[in-house]
């Protein structure tokens, strides 16, 4: 029994689905050992039972070699295990430092000494290549620092199993090779890390095993270096998953969106945008790359009509659609995919039926004469559903809070892409996703451009805008950069690009 | 489906918080050196005892229904309408200067007052509705200072144009053509204050039901209260939806005003804020913000105001503690967190208890076979 951790047997059900069926999870000390498995299969529902926020319906849990009993997280924390949630749970007014000595207070003395935390806490943070300043608020940090706060909220309180639940899907590419360096650090001080994540290249990258689960059930476990990508992938999926996207030529038609010297204030410390121009064709993807924060949440804002404009002008089917409310311009076949899921894109304590009509509830036939139409509703949800495999225990009835990260991605885009829109805008649409359902999405995204409609997006992934978009623009600092055509770019172009670098053609 | 279970769990919980609530006025009773089965046999004979006594209840709950759905419907879209009393006070003035100013027949005279009173709570609901909009400024502030506007208005209306003939303090008594008491419900419940609100209450609590249920616009008003920026970024016009809310809730404060002053009572005193605005608050609380939990919330506290007077006169037992049963239910609804967060292991608790009834159930079957 050389394992730090393991579950045996585990078993958890929710209302109408087996979240763990039985599962046999195996952890071996100071390895990084990924855990790999479509949206739904279980895997934070097994790494919140292992964390003590869940009690397993049955099935027993041993840490080196001993039996215990996790029945919430301060015995989950005594165990030395830590985890860090796919949403962090930090409060946002208070210090860094605070953030982490929080709930461990008052069991240190009567007074709290912040002093010596703090000085603790810097301590930790340079062992560990973290970087973190202990006296900053969390209000004023990035989501990179945030995450990395929780990080050392784990190691203050000496966890030795880190848990972390999709850690790279909020983070620029190069936080997650941040991120990266700091794992391998952690490893090398004897820490043992377990991985989610539905990156197959970051598993490729820095884990040792990966086990594999799904609907539930355990695959396999294999050994990284002894398997590929497609290899995961397959047995994650049950399928082959083709990596290879069938992108067809371009037809691009006439111009359905036009931004005229656009600008838009920045908010909390960002660049706003700046006279930014861009126009979008009928039957053409045209992707927005950049750093994260150089004006794209501004540029999107401005166009559904979230954020007000300072000077410039919305052009959407020949008319200025600037003064238009966020409903107006969502009639005139405008969609929008958002970058925060859990804030503007669902209603949490709606079930998935109610969300899925959240833009078009008052239109008929899902109302007639401001009744509800419960019945076409719920047939509707179930449409959904089914195009887009949004898996939930109770189907069109589950609350959108129960859903799985990756389920509640999916129910949003089916929504946006259900009214068949002209424009549809695309901000991260398959963060969180697994592997198979990215590959449906960006299928579908293709689909919709083959049919003549417009598509504009948005993605931190360079790789996602250099597969799907017929042209690239570059933002940084708020300003257009370079707009080039994605067939005679490369990342490297557009890496130079978003670091300000070189001025493409800028049409 | 989940509706429904949670609809259970809700009115599990409410009941969890009553039977609490009552057990401690027992504890407190027998600290005080009374007898608690004594104590709460008069209580609830007090309420229930005859016709006239249910009458009384019924009556006593009616103003409480509509404050408790004025708080619910608000809460629905995430306000806080503190402004109960205020919007009842107003709702009874208009109610009462429409009951004393025409002479016309009962049935017109009667709609027009219940229209009027609608519409004087819907505008002091607006108001605070509208400056939160507007203004971002807090409901809960807005609402508790239209509570005073109102009380000295009516303050200073009142002896200004509806006096009464001996008393500068209140207003005329209103005519039994103005009244919500009518002769048959009267002497049917053997002339207890019952009057006609407590079916215009059950009408408004199906109505507010299926607007929460039904309707495009219940629908708006639960998602702008759930989750505003996402209702925001759907294009449901969330500030419209806040002035709507407070209107709506205004009005049924404003109604549940008229069935108090022309209907339980029939004049209205001066330099008194009604308690059952405030009241409102806990039966919205208890009801779990769902119509009909109000109507029941209500009905309860009804009974309970109605016994405690009857306790009193029946045993040594102060009508306060009556007060401290409410107030100790309401504590314990509030609490319903806590035992919402122990629910799962209460219920993993009531299933190993099933399980092993039905082993033995099993075993039982085995060894006796049939009997
Ligand atoms: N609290 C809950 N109530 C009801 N069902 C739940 C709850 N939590 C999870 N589920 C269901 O259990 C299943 C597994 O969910 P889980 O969150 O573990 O998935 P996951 O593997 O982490 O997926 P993702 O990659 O999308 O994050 C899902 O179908 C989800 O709907
Ligand atoms: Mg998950």
């Amino acid at each position: 029994m050389d394992y730090v951790v393991e579950m045996r047997n585990i078993r958890k059900s929710f209302p109408g689905i087996i979240a763990c069926d039985n599962i046999d999870f195996q952890v071996k000390k100071g390895e990084i050992h990924a855990l790999l498995g479509e949206n739904g299969a279980g895997k934070s529902t097994l790494m919140n039972i292992l964390f003590g926020l869940y009690q397993p319906d049955a099935g027993s849990i041993y840490l080196r070699g001993k039996k215990v009993n996790i029945v919430n997280p301060n015995v989950a924390n005594e165990l030395g295990i830590g985890m860090v949630h796919q949403h962090f749970k930090l409060v946002h007014n208070f210090t860094v430092t605070e953030n982490i000595i929080l709930g461990l207070e008052p069991t240190r003395a009567l007074m709290i000494d912040t002093r010596s935390a703090s000085a603790q806490i810097k301590e930790l943070s340079q062992k560990y290549g973290l970087n973190v300043d202990p006296d900053a608020k969390i209000s004023d940090v990035s989501v990179g620092m945030q995450q990395r706060v929780e990080i050392l909220k784990m190691l203050y309180r000496d966890a030795e199993i880190l848990i972390f639940d999709e850690p790279t899907a909020v983070l620029t590419p190069q936080e997650v090779r941040e991120l990266m360096k700091i794992m391998r650090n952690l490893i090398d001080e004897g820490k043992t890390i377990i991985l989610i994540t539905h990156k197959l290249r970051e598993i490729m990258a820095i884990a040792d095993r990966s086990t594999v689960i799904r609907w539930g059930k355990v695959v396999g476990t294999v050994n990284v270096a002894d398997t590929t990508e497609e290899k995961l992938a397959e047995m994650m999926v049950g399928r082959k998953v083709l990596f290879e996207l069938n992108k067809k030529e371009a037809h691009p038609k006439e111009e359905i969106l036009r931004i005229e010297k656009l600008s838009v204030a920045g908010s909390g410390g960002a660049k706003g945008l700046k006279n930014f121009s861009l126009g979008v064709r009928c039957g053409e993807i045209v992707g927005l790359a950049g750093v994260d924060g150089n004006g794209q949440a501004e540029l999107v804002g401005a166009i559904i009509g979230l954020r007000k404009i300072l000077s410039g002008k919305i052009i959407l089917h020949d008319r200025d659609v600037s003064t238009l409310s966020i409903r107006e311009r969502i009639s005139t076949g405008m969609a929008h995919i958002p970058e925060d899921r859990h804030k503007h894109g669902l209603i949490l304590d709606y079930s998935v039926q109610e969300n899925l009509v959240l833009k078009n509830y008052y239109l008929e036939p899902f109302s007639h004469k401001g009744l509800l139409n419960w019945d076409y509703i719920y047939d509707h949800a179930e449409r959904v559903i089914k195009d887009f495999d949004v898996r939930a225990g109770e189907g069109a009835e589950a609350s959108a809070r129960s859903l799985s990260g990756g389920n509640q991605q999916k129910a949003i885009v089916g929504r946006e892409f259900d009214g068949n829109p002209d424009l549809l805008i695309a901000v991260q649409p398959t963060r969180g996703l697994d592997v198979g359902a990215i590959e449906y999405i960006h299928k579908r995204l293709l689909e919709q451009r083959d049919q003549g409609k417009a598509v504009l997006l948005v993605s931190l992934e360079l790789d996602e805008i250099l597969d799907l978009s017929d042209r690239i623009a570059v933002i940084f600092n708020g300003e257009l950069v370079g707009l080039v055509n994605a067939a005679e770019t490369d990342e490297n172009e557009i890496g130079l690009m978003m670091a300000g670098g070189k001025r493409g053609a800028t049409a | 489906m989940k509706k429904k279970l949670i609809v259970k769990k809700n009115f599990l919980m409410s009941l969890f918080a009553v039977i609490l609530g009552l057990i401690a006025g027992a504890i407190l009773m027998f600290v005080t050196g009374s007898n608690p089965i004594e104590g709460f046999y008069y209580l609830f004979r007090g309420g229930l005892m005859n016709i006239e006594r249910i009458g009384n209840s019924l009556a006593t709950a009616t103003p409480l229904i509509f404050a408790g759905l004025s708080v619910a419907f608000a809460f629905k879209t995430g306000l806080f309408n503190i402004g109960g009393a205020g919007q009842m006070l107003i709702g009874g003035l208009c109610a009462t200067a429409v009951g004393l100013t025409f002479d016309w027949p009962k049935p017109i005279l009667l709609t027009v007052i219940i229209i009027a009173a609608m519409i004087g709570g819907a505008l002091w609901g607006a108001l605070p509705g509208l400056l939160k909009a507007r203004f971002n400024v807090h409901e809960v502030v807005a609402t508790i200072m239209m509570n005073w506007i109102a009380y000295w208005t009516v303050f200073y209306l009142v002896p200004l144009y509806l006096k009464g003939p001996f008393l500068e303090t209140e207003s005329q008594r209103i005519p039994m053509a103005a009244s919500l008491k009518v002769s048959w419900l009267t002497s049917l419940f053997s002339g207890s204050y019952i009057n006609l609100g407590i079916f215009l209450a059950i009408i408004f609590v199906a109505i507010t039901a299926f607007i929460l249920e039904r309707t495009t616009l219940g629908y708006e008003l639960k998602a702008v209260g759930y989750n505003r920026d996402a209702a925001e970024a759907a294009g449901i016009g969330v500030n419209r939806n806040i002035v709507l809310s407070m209107a709506v809730a205004g009005a049924l404060a404003g109604l549940g005003g008229a069935t108090f002053y022309v209907g339980f009572a029939s004049n209205m005193q001066i330099g008194v804020l009604p308690s059952q605005g405030f009241d409102g608050i806990a039966v919205a609380l208890l009801g779990a913000n769902s119509p009909w939990g109000v109507f029941a919330a209500a009905l309860f506290f009804g009974l309970l105001h109605t016994g405690k007077g009857f306790m009193n006169a029946m045993t040594a037992i102060p009508p306060e503690i009556a007060d401290t049963i409410i107030a100790t239910i309401i504590y314990f609804a509030a609490t319903s967190v806590l035992i919402e967060r122990n629910w799962d292991k209460l219920n993993k608790f009531r299933l190993a208890l099933r399980l092993r009834k039905s082993k033995q159930e099993s075993l039982e079957d085995d060894s006796g076979g049939e009997q």
